[in-house]
């Protein structure tokens, strides 16, 4: 229990030692993560071991539940759970993490905020470890936002800059979108069934609280988050402008972990999933692998070239899991976290080298393919690696990614061209993008290591430090097929630990496809499957054709590009001019210009009318109605002046008229009151007489 | 004590403010202690309330009840139970904060402090109240000393706010005297056999007159128009849409600790008045009116966010995520299960403690620019400045502030792992399963939200650094001190709600229960 | 023979004379001169009365006591007009209105 709880938790520790006190340690207090991820690793590894010592698809252990959430007459429990596809995940994670936490002590080199770096990348490792070992849907999504979180602070690290900080911005709000789904799926969950936890729901599934429609909506709405974090179209928006981050930020974050966790989502739901919401994501996943690929032809930054490459992958994995090729899928998460670090570490090594080449001269793009060339000669280290990636990454036999790919593309074959004739794109599509992806990948070799460089500067270009070298050699050699399985063609551990689930959705009217669909790969599995199975059927077929596509790719990269890299260069920019089809997939088919001329302007517009409307209309209302009674006020105000005022003031004013009259009389000379004395006298006196 | 305790925490303020008075007005750091003492003191008692409050009894607590003007049988009554004890502590702790935050005020001294704490007895007077008569008493109360403290330490159209704010809660209050009157005069206590303003007695229904359970008024059903004119009183007071536009105006002349207390505790008691008025003494019209209340906080959910999109202005723009956010709090209540009560509560708390955060934050940038435009309007009175960024890059110039605005506006957008989120997905998840498509619009909210508050960080802190601004000074320890508490709060609970949920989880479920009982009668009663 | 009648006949011209000067005389001495001419109107009666009557010797008195509080008012009277002289340069009584309402 502690030991588990330990591995998320120690690199939160790094995190905190870093924000207090990282500066004033020596060397930015850089072994403080390097060593708690360290740990976390020989932890995971014990709980990896157990699992191999186990070797039973049913081994697991669950801590908890915990009551997180007391509403005295509720509760809300949260727990843990470790099972095989735990135990793998922590090792990717913990792996991955380690290797480029010692790679950028090397890249981060010298950067004033050197260990704020290593302490935002202890809120990843966190973040990501916690995402993979709890056991319910609540925790889940709460992790899932904090490495959304981190990875905002980590594309926007260089955040001086605005295209960082826009990418940062784009990918937080984009994941949100995806995110917004996922609580839905969560409420509709928790409404029917009462329990957040993967076993209660599968449970409750499958005593039909939820089912139908409901539980297709349920299903998909869950997707959405995986849509948004894996970078799926429609949502894959994000992911190339995340290339703004650090390099070991690509590799660790946006390559082997974190768009990993959409995949690793969807393995958690995939017993959730009824047959409809299966065929949508699948699609999903086939076109985002065709999409990917087919922008990543006509790019030039290195960096996007391999981020579009990963989108594809991307597409790949949920493909291979909407297809029903749920191990098949979860592998090629594992091999292709190894050969796409790689690669992005490789890319990282290449572009350390570029701008110690040219001294940071800011006229020249140093992630731009056509400001390299002739790097194998400099970099051998890295050249080898990358190459021995990028062979993986292509399908070649030998290697991991032969196993896990050929195996999606079996599963894609098995059911888009044998069981269900009427998903054919499904397939085509994989096939499509396969052939593509050896191409672009070869394309990007010859042009960065092959010919001549392109510059004077970059025959200067020497090879990285030790701690950047051996993180790539212990990632290339993962890339391997000895260490997944020792027949090369065939199915090693990974398909006896993990085991397609149970699927707990219950068929009934609605759904369109068949009940034994989703089950191709156990079928699959079995040695005595029957070989009339589509996926089993569909094995060998598949596996020519990829090798057969792979090698045509390759093929035709090395014919354009291998010997004249200049001249195709200068042909490709005249092709930006002349081809419709070429802008186009360099503009990555327009999507951001979509988006912004739609979402963006639309909310914009939205946020100016709402405000106009509050200001004038509301605000408007309520100062019209204040107008009102101010008007009202001065009307009554005059009445009463002049009407009620005038009564009293007309008393006063006869009364002062009275006396202006009567003052006459009072002249100060004292010869008028005496004649007046004597005239009243007289007065009194006749008066006297009459009377 | 427990005879004591809430009278004390009510009346130690004025006390304070009366002291105040008698020092010399030029003293001003001994008004200034004498402030801190105040609170200070109201802290602790809170804390001691914390503690000794029985979390497992759902009725009132530490009740006291003596006559107060016995010929209208209006007494002197007080307690608490899950719903207000949150609500008091928060008082306590928001006013404690604030007088650090007002240290820098010059202005007429002695009155800020004497009014700012006769303030504080209003808001804990208002949460304690069992008498409906003595709660009107403290909720006017709480209006005088606000009209000032706007009015006079504002900003450049300060009157206009001040009035503004005065005028529109006092049309509220109209319509709450009404109520109030209908109550008193419809209410019999079976005690007694006389009419009473015991809110306690007004909850249990069998002590209503026919009239109020089944008469009308105006040609309409009588509980439903009373329901409504209460409704509309507390309304203004959350503010609800239509009549949020006080809000803004308020925000942007008051001064800062001005602001935290308006935003942090006084929006507090439009919600808390209709989770204790509306709710408890009319549950058939709630249960009646319970989807207009989803419309009506979905729209503040919705219209605020796109209006704090809109904003300029950083204090404006944060006084539009608070309308918001209490809608939320309304979404919440409006489903009357136990999750979105206990939610809906849970968010009022946290909603204080996050926008008491990021006003604290918005003051510290205007004390020091003496603007706090994120960009510069077209109108300015500097013509070259105009439509350019205000700040920008500043979070490598002032990394501490930068990184604790961080917290803040995360916090403000829902991130797990801080308070916001935990109150905001039970919200939804109580809400969902009675408005169903209502809420799913409510959750464009949280994305909207992380729009707002990514922008505004975007164009504050990031980017290229803005040279007008290298004068700045980092933020100061006094400052940080207002600031670092509420953060810790806001962490803690994310991460262990437990202290908070527990205290207000029993009195709220069986709200929760009460008013689900009615829920079968309230379509057959109008 | 000379009887009360007489005296008082005298004393009624003196005293319309004396009235007659106060209230038509502009020159402020000579309206002094007409309250002198009223208080001996008022002594002749006094001393008529006092000797045609039974009342003894008081009517004398009297008069001797109007003789002695006419020079004393005299002597004020003066000093009044002398300051009003110096005050407004003038003793004509047209003139001093100051106490006109």
């Amino acid at each position: 229990m502690l030991s588990v709880i330990l591995i998320p938790v120690l690199p939160l520790l790094g995190f905190a030692v870093q924000a207090f006190f990282g500066r004033r340690l020596p060397r930015g207090g850089d072994f403080v993560p390097l060593g708690c991820i360290g740990i976390a690793f020989l932890l995971s590894l014990r709980i990896f071991i157990e699992a191999l010592t186990a070797y039973s698809a049913d081994w697991k252990m669950l801590f908890g539940p915990f009551v997180w959430l007391d509403l005295e007459s509720h509760q809300i429990s949260v727990g843990l759970l470790v099972d095989n596809i735990t135990a793998v995940m922590l090792m990717v994670v913990t792996v991955v993490s380690f290797l480029v936490h010692l790679y950028s002590t090397s890249y981060m080199h010298g950067d004033e905020k050197y260990s704020r770096f290593f302490g935002f990348l202890g809120i990843f490792s966190f973040s990501m470890l916690g995402l993979v070992i709890v056991d319910n849907f609540l925790l889940l999504y709460v992790f899932w936002e904090l490495v959304g979180l981190s990875s905002y602070l980590l594309i926007g690290f260089w955040f001086e800059r605005d295209a960082p900080a826009n990418a940062s911005k784009k990918a937080f709000l984009t994941n949100r979108v995806g995110d917004l789904g996922f609580f839905v799926g969560i409420m509709i969950l928790f409404w029917k069934v009462g329990a957040f936890d993967f076993q209660s729901v599968y449970d409750g599934i499958a005593a039909g609280k939820v089912s139908g429609w409901l539980l297709t909506a349920a299903g998909l709405c869950l997707f959405c988050g995986a849509i948004g974090k894996s970078a799926q179209f429609p949502l894959h928006v994000w992911l190339p402008d995340a290339m703004e981050g650090p390099t070991p930020v690509s590799a660790l974050i946006h390559a082997a972990t974190m768009v990993a966790a959409g995949v690793y989502m969807v393995t958690r739901m995939f017993p959730i999933l009824t047959p409809d919401a299966m065929v949508v994501i699948a699609y999903i996943g086939a076109i985002t692998a065709l999409l990917g690929s087919t922008i990543a032809v006509a790019q030039y930054d290195i960096k996007r070239v391999l981020a579009y490459s990963t989108i594809s992958q991307l597409g790949y994995m949920i493909m291979g899991l909407g297809v029903g090729a749920y191990v098949a899928g979860f592998f090629h998460l594992v091999t292709h976290a190894a050969f796409k670090a790689c690669l992005f570490l490789g890319s990282g090594s290449v572009i350390h080298a570029m701008h110690d080449a040219y001294h940071g001269d800011h006229d020249v793009d140093e992630q731009d393919m056509r400001n390299m060339g002739g790097l194998r000669k400099q970099m051998p280290v890295t050249f080898a690696t990358f190459l021995l990636a990028t062979v993986a990454l292509a399908g070649v036999p030998l290697t991991s990614g032969f196993l896990s790919k050929d195996a999606i593309l079996a599963g894609a074959l098995g059911f888009g061209g044998f069981a269900h004739p009427q998903h054919f794109l499904i397939p085509l599509f994989g096939f499509a993008a396969a052939f593509l992806t050896a191409y672009y990948m070869f394309r990007l070799v010859f042009v960065t290591f092959y010919g001549e460089p392109a510059d004077e500067r970059v025959s200067h270009a020497h090879e990285s430090p030790r701690a950047m070298t051996i993180p790539l050699v212990v990632l290339a050699s993962l890339s391997l097929w000895f260490f997944y399985s020792l027949n090369p063609v065939g199915q090693g551990w990974f398909y006896d630990l993990v085991k397609e689930p149970p699927q707990v959705a219950l068929m009934d009217a609605q759904v369109s496809l068949p009940a034994t669909t989703p089950n191709t790969e156990a079928a699959m599995m079995t040695a005595g499957g029957s070989h009339d199975d589509p996926a089993h059927r569909a094995h060998y077929p598949a596996m020519a054709l990829s090798i057969l596509l792979a090698a045509g790719g390759i093929f035709l990269a090395y014919k354009r590009y291998y010997n004249n890299q200049k001249a195709m260069m200068a042909h490709e920019a005249k092709l930006l001019e002349t081809s419709w089809l070429f802008r186009a997939l360099h503009n990555k088919w327009y999507f951001d210009e979509m988006y912004s001329a739609s979402f963006i302007r639309g909310t914009m517009a939205l946020r100016s009318a709402l405000s106009w409307f509050d200001t004038w209309i509301i605000d408007g209302i309520v100062n019209l109605s204040a107008y009102f009674a101010r008007a009202l006020a001065w009307i009554q105000g005059l009445a009463d002046r002049k009407i009620v005022d005038g009564l009293v003031n007309l008393v006063a004013d006869s009364i002062i008229e009275a006396g202006g009259q009567l003052r006459r009389v009072q002249t100060g000379r004292i010869q008028t009151y005496v004649i007046l004395l004597l005239a009243g006298m007289i007065v009194l006196m006749i008066a006297r007489m009459v009377v | 004590m427990d005879q004591w305790i809430l009278t004390l925490l009510t009346f130690v303020p004025v006390i304070g403010a009366a002291v105040i008075l008698c020092v010399p007005g030029e003293q001003k750091n001994t008004i200034r202690w004498l402030a801190l003492l105040t609170t200070g003191i109201c802290m602790v008692l809170a804390v001691w309330l914390f503690n000794a409050y029985d979390r497992a009894n759902p009725a009132m607590q530490f009740v006291v009840q003596v006559p107060w003007i016995p010929s209208f049988n209006i007494e002197y009554h007080i307690g608490l139970d899950g719903l207000s004890v949150s609500m008091v502590l928060l008082t306590a702790l928001i006013t404690l904060l604030c007088i650090p935050a007002s240290w820098s005020i010059e202005k007429g001294v002695k009155g800020y402090f004497a009014l700012l704490l006769l303030l504080q007895t209003g808001m804990q007077g208002v949460f304690v109240s069992l008498d409906f008569f003595l709660f009107y008493v403290f909720w006017e109360i709480m209006l005088l000393p606000m009209y000032f403290l706007i009015g006079i330490w504002g900003g450049p159209r300060k009157e206009y706010a001040a009035i503004k704010f005065f005028l529109y809660t006092l049309a509220g209050s109209v319509l709450l005297l009404l109520a109030m009157l209908a109550m008193y005069f419809n209410t019999t206590d079976p005690a007694t056999g006389e009419n009473t303003f015991n809110m306690l007695v007004m909850m249990d229904q069998a002590n209503h007159s026919e009239w109020l359970r089944a008469g009308t008024i105006f040609g309409r059903s009588a509980p439903l128009m009373l329901w409504m004119a209460m409704f509309i009183g507390f309304a203004i007071k959350v503010p609800l849409f239509p009549f949020h536009t006080w809000l803004p105006d308020a925000h942007v002349e008051a001064p800062t600790a001005i602001s935290v207390i308006l935003a942090g505790v006084l929006l507090k008691m439009g919600t808390y008045g209709i989770l204790r008025f509306n709710y408890q003494m009319l549950p058939d019209a709630s249960q009646y009116f319970s989807t207009l209340l989803a419309v009506i906080g979905v729209v503040n959910i919705v219209y605020g966010a796109f209006c704090a999109l809109a904003q300029t202005d950083l204090k404006r723009l944060v006084a539009y995520s608070s309308i918001s956010h209490m809608g939320y709090v309304i979404l919440g209540m409006s489903a009357f299960t136990v999750h979105g009560i206990n939610g809906a509560v849970f968010q009022m708390f946290n909603h204080g403690t996050i926008t008491a955060m990021l006003f604290l934050l918005v003051g510290v940038i205007y004390d020091r620019a003496h603007h706090r435009y994120i960009v510069f309007p077209n109108d300015y009175h500097e013509p070259e400045l105009r439509g350019q960024l205000g700040f920008g890059g500043l979070w490598t110039h002032m990394p501490i502030y930068g990184s604790l605005t961080m917290i803040a506006y995360f916090a403000a957008l829902g991130l797990p792992g801080l308070s916001g989120f935990i109150s905001e997905a039970l919200c939804f998840l109580g809400a969902f399963p009675v408005h169903r498509t209502l809420t799913i619009i409510g959750t464009l909210g949280v994305l909207l939200g992380a729009g707002y508050m990514l922008w505004a960080f975007q164009r504050l802190f990031m980017g290229s650094f803005n040279e007008r601004n290298k004068d700045l000074p980092e933020i100061n320890s006094r400052e940080i001190a207002t600031i670092v508490p509420l953060a810790v709060v806001v962490i803690v609970l994310g991460i262990y709600p437990a202290p908070v949920l527990d205290l207000i989880a029993a009195s709220l479920s069986d709200l929760s229960h009460t008013l689900s009982a009615h829920s079968g009668m309230a379509a057959n009663a109008f | 023979m000379i009887g009360l009648t007489h005296y008082l006949v005298v004393a009624a011209i003196l005293f319309s004379l004396g009235v007659l000067a106060v209230s038509t005389r502009r020159n402020a001495i000579s309206v002094l001169m007409g309250v002198e001419l009223i208080l001996n109107a008022g002594n002749i009666n006094l001393v008529a009365f006092s000797k045609f009557s039974d009342v003894g010797i008081s009517g004398q008195l009297f008069a001797l006591f109007v003789i002695i509080l006419a020079a004393a008012e005299a002597a004020v009277a003066l000093a009044i007009v002398l300051n009003i002289y110096r005050n407004h340069h003038t003793v004509t009584v047209d003139r001093l209105h100051s106490l006109s309402g």
